[in-house]
């Protein structure tokens, strides 16, 4: 016989999205920690149910406005006052007004920039594996069905207890993530 | 007050919900999926394909043939340096504002209609802003010398760009744009593309769309940090759609050219922007709903509240034509009035009834609800304000430029078969992308579809 591949976790598949927000209330209720749900799209509460604090994409965005900013004025102020000050009839080097447009600009590129590579990178994508996608019903999860993912790392987890307590939940399915 | 006993009976517009009834998370995602995933090959896709390739083909010769000659083969000269290449750019750029105005600043507001055309909007702006950015490089001269715009090191005999110029302004404005404009639209692809990954019956697209999805896999976490970055995302576009307008209208207002040196023309060219490109929104809107037979999606609800805009923003703009004319008057400026009597007298007077007719009289008809909900009404008069939009341009342009100061230096701007070409060739070059958009990818959000649906439901 084959030997058995180690199990990534369990997951439990849901027809709804309230039933899917219900049932995640109740897994991280009953003390599991590392926990994940799937839905076709953002459900409003989902991520907070599985435990999660939305922190970092915002200050990284502002991060990254900052620096285009910086740079965007920086390289003005540069060219214009310290490498090449060019004298036209006693005007000002430091003439900030006309440079606020570029500046503007390169603030909004690089906070868009920095928001997009936080928001990839926290959620590390690009990921072309993960083991939820061997389960073929996870298919679905991009278009009509919900599902819930217990990890075996979570400390809770006990592969026949944690399929029990999955199943009280009333689900459609509860399937085993091979890694 | 009506008197007692009589009843005044109030004709309640019957209101059509944004969504189809009787759709489900399943229906609507293998609906607007079957249209990319599907094996047959239209052939009506085929034949318009066909045709806007061959018009990428002008393009391409003219531009090969510009690139031998210089660009002495346009109509330009002095004193009209700025013909065809700069009235198209301005047109088209105006085109892709409405993309991110439908993106971003309504979905700040919160308009929920916005989720059936705020896809292919974006698409939309994207390829409006590619064939904008070809016009100042092709018009440049020399284009292969285009990075001496940006400042890079060692740079060309220890120089910089001039920063305190508008066209350079408007380099980083546009630059930034388009590069804003396409993250916008590809996190917004994401959730769509991995449901095409997840329905595709090939082994390739299901390799292509799995890479393109980046292995998004729908997790609640990824979902908030995701949404979190659209909100963003959105909240930076909107003041950058009206930088860049206001930015390009810089180009001209800096400028001391009568015609060309004003204050109004900020608000006007944005206003004049939003105009147009809801415009180019429903010229593409209308046939892509027919042909796909997406009119449960893209409702005449859609079609109506594009056309109120229109009529907002064209207000906005008829009010800035009568500025310009009042303000010349008011001015006591001889050149001043002199050219906004050669506008409504000189060589270019029928340029002038154009604008005013296709961007003034006729859009009024939008009063009319029955005018809003006719679909070959709306049509006709999306082609028409788009038509209007480009001339306007042409009249700031051109008819400003070619009577400035000293009759001496006056002349005439007679376009050449090339630059017809160029303008077609990118109208070719358009359509050409917007066919392969439609074709492989999908022109309407899967995703926030299937979460209008969920609101829906819960009665929101």
């Amino acid at each position: 016989m084959m030997k058995r591949k180690p199990v990534y976790g369990l997951l439990a598949e849901f027809e709804t999205p309230e039933a899917l927000l219900d049932a995640t209330q109740k897994t991280h209720a009953a003390g599991y920690q590392r926990i994940d749900a799937f839905s076709p799209m953002p459900i409003e509460g989902l991520s907070e149910a599985c435990g999660f604090e939305q922190t970092k994409v915002a200050p990284a965005t502002f991060i990254g406005g900052a620096i285009g900013a910086s740079v965007g004025f920086g390289i003005q102020y540069y060219a214009s006052v310290i490498n090449f000050p060019l004298n036209i009839g006693g005007r000002p080097y430091n003439s900030w007004p006309s440079f606020i447009p570029i500046t503007f600009e390169l603030t909004i590129l690089g906070a868009s920039i920095a928001c997009l590579v936080a928001m990839l990178a926290l959620n590390g994508l690009p990921s072309p594996y993960h083991p939820v996608f061997n389960v073929p019903r996870f298919a679905l999860a991009s278009r009509n069905r919900f599902f819930l993912c217990v990890k075996a790392r979570d400390k809770q987890f006990q592969l026949a207890d944690t399929r029990q307590f999955l199943e009280s939940l009333a689900p459609f399915g509860v399937y085993e993530i091979e890694t | 007050m009506a008197p007692q006993g009589v009843q005044k009976t109030v004709e309640v517009e019957p209101v059509i919900p944004p969504l189809p009834e009787g759709y489900t998370y399943a229906t609507v995602s293998d609906k607007i999926s079957s249209i990319v995933l599907g094996q047959r090959w239209r052939r009506g896709w085929f034949a318009g394909f066909a045709g806007a390739f061959l018009l990428v083909m002008l393009l391409l010769y003219a531009i090969c043939y510009l690139f031998v000659k210089g660009v002495g083969i346009w109509g330009i000269n002095i004193p009209v340096a700025w013909g065809f290449a700069i009235t198209s750019f301005v047109w088209w750029i105006g085109i892709g504002h409405a993309g991110t105005l439908i993106s971003a600043i309504l979905l700040l507001l919160h308009q929920r209609w916005r989720t059936s055309i705020n896809r292919f909007a974006e698409a939309m702006t994207i390829f409006a802003v590619a064939c904008a950015a070809l016009f100042p490089l092709l018009h440049m001269g020399r284009p292969w010398l285009f990075y001496w715009l940006f400042p890079y090191y060692p740079s060309y005999m220890g120089t910089w760009p001039q920063f305190r110029s508008p066209l350079v302004w408007d380099v980083f404005a546009v630059s930034t744009y388009f590069t804003v404009s396409l993250i916008f639209w590809y996190v917004g692809l994401i959730p769509d593309l991995a449901t095409l990954r997840d329905r595709a019956h090939t082994r390739f697209k299901q390799i292509v769309y799995g890479m393109m999805s980046l292995g998004w896999r729908g997790s609640a976490i990824h979902w908030s940090r995701y949404e979190m970055a659209s909100l963003l995302l959105a909240g930076l576009a909107t003041p950058l759609v009206v930088s860049v307008h206001t930015v390009v209208s810089f180009d001209f207002t800096i400028a001391i050219v009568p015609g060309w040196h004003s204050t109004i023309f900020p608000p006007y060219f944005v206003a004049g922007a939003i105009y147009s490109g809801f415009a180019m929104v429903l010229t593409l809107a209308i046939p892509l709903r027919k042909f796909y037979h997406l009119e449960e999606f893209i409702t005449l609800r859609h079609l109506d509240n594009c056309a109120k805009v229109m009529l907002g923003t064209g207000l906005i703009v008829a009010y800035g034509y009568m500025m310009e004319t009042y303000m010349a008057l008011y001015s006591g400026d001889i050149f001043e009035k002199f050219m906004t009597h050669n506008r409504e007298m000189g060589p270019y007077w029928f340029i002038y009834v154009i604008v005013l007719l296709f961007n003034v009289l006729l859009p009024q008809s939008l009063w009319s609800r029955r005018v809003r909900r006719s679909v070959p009404a709306l049509f006709a008069l999306s082609l028409i304000i788009n038509i209007g939009m480009w001339t306007e341009r042409f009249m700031i342009v051109v008819v400003s430029l070619h009577r400035d100061f000293t009759p001496s230096a006056w002349g005439l701007f007679i376009p050449t078969s090339w630059d017809w070409a160029v303008l077609v060739g990118t109208l070719g070059l358009f359509t050409a992308l917007f066919y392969l958009f439609i074709r492989y990818l999908p022109a309407i959000s899967i995703f926030e579809t299937r979460r209008e649906l969920a609101e829906e439901k819960e009665g929101k």
